[in-house]
């Protein structure tokens, strides 16, 4: 990739992060783009009925939601628009999560003490600790 | 805020590389210390696996470069994104001889890569491809 174009996917990257994380900053949305994700496409009328928030409040959320591209509007049954979720930019802030959850300091630990066992005695039971764990 | 790209760390360990790298390249080594149970075919473009029995959890490795006993590297998926994710971090040991022991550094790179666009188009397509069979199979259910 040339240059521009890297700088250029960083920031998108980044922008599409920022703000699945701001949308799930808040409890309202982050309890509707969950019943999206549990439920699948829904009205607002549908999410006020399962939820405890407003049917205003919820119209409000969607149309934000999908200013952002985290949900997107479709046709539904009497004209009403259903709600979709976008699953593409949750991974993208997946990718952001599964940097900050990598772990290679309990590996690596574990690696010295594997090393000192093997060259000190007979081994004992190892403790292995799965990457992206804690 | 900086999208975190790569992760890096430097240990000094009190044995020579050539140890060092059994552990990091045999499946006795990294089923003793990273996983519970291991699988390599040392080279380049050859497969490996680790298990954590615990989690029930195994990953699946390429393996990418094999410069006995320095340099060692494989690409692996990326946790928590979805097995169909066609997405790799690489991960790379580097081995030097330092005293009689070694300094290991590991990085791993590539979180911040960006979806492809095709990709991303064909996973578009594929959520809608199911949407709309759903729906087909609600019609059929319908008239049947």
């Amino acid at each position: 990739m040339p240059p521009d174009a890297e700088a250029l996917a960083e920031a998108d990257i980044e922008a599409v992060a920022e703000q699945v994380f701001v949308a799930l900053a808040d409890p309202s949305r982050r309890a509707i783009l969950a019943a999206l994700a549990s439920g699948g496409p829904a009205t607002a009328t549908d999410l006020a009925d399962r939820l405890p928030i407003t049917r205003q409040a919820i119209a409000k959320h969607l149309a934000l939601l999908a200013e952002v591209g985290l949900v997107t509007p479709e046709p539904g049954e009497r004209r009403r628009v259903r709600y979709r979720l976008r699953s593409a930019p949750m991974q993208v802030a997946q990718q952001f999560l599964a940097a900050l959850a990598r772990d290679w300091d309990g590996p690596l630990g574990a690696l010295k003490d594997h090393l000192d066992r093997s060259a000190h005695g007979p081994a004992t039971t190892p403790h292995p600790s799965r990457p992206g764990a804690t | 805020m900086a999208f975190p790209d790569r992760i890096e760390r430097t240990v000094e360990l009190a044995h020579p590389p050539a140890k060092v790298w059994a552990a990091l390249t045999t499946a006795e080594g990294l089923g003793a210390w990273f996983g519970n149970e291991a699988a390599i075919d040392l080279r380049p473009g050859g497969s490996a696996r680790m298990r954590w029995s615990e989690e029930g959890y195994t990953a699946h490795m390429q393996v990418e470069r094999v410069e006995e006993p320095a340099v060692f590297g494989f690409t692996w998926h990326i946790f928590g994104l979805p097995e169909d994710d066609p997405r790799r971090t690489y991960v790379e040991f580097t081995l030097e001889p330092a005293g009689a022991g070694t300094r290991l550094t590991v990085t791993e790179s590539g979180f911040a890569q960006l979806p492809d666009d095709l990709y991303r188009k064909a996973y578009d397509g594929n959520t809608d491809g199911w949407a709309k069979e759903l729906g087909e199979l609600a019609a059929y259910l319908d008239a049947a």
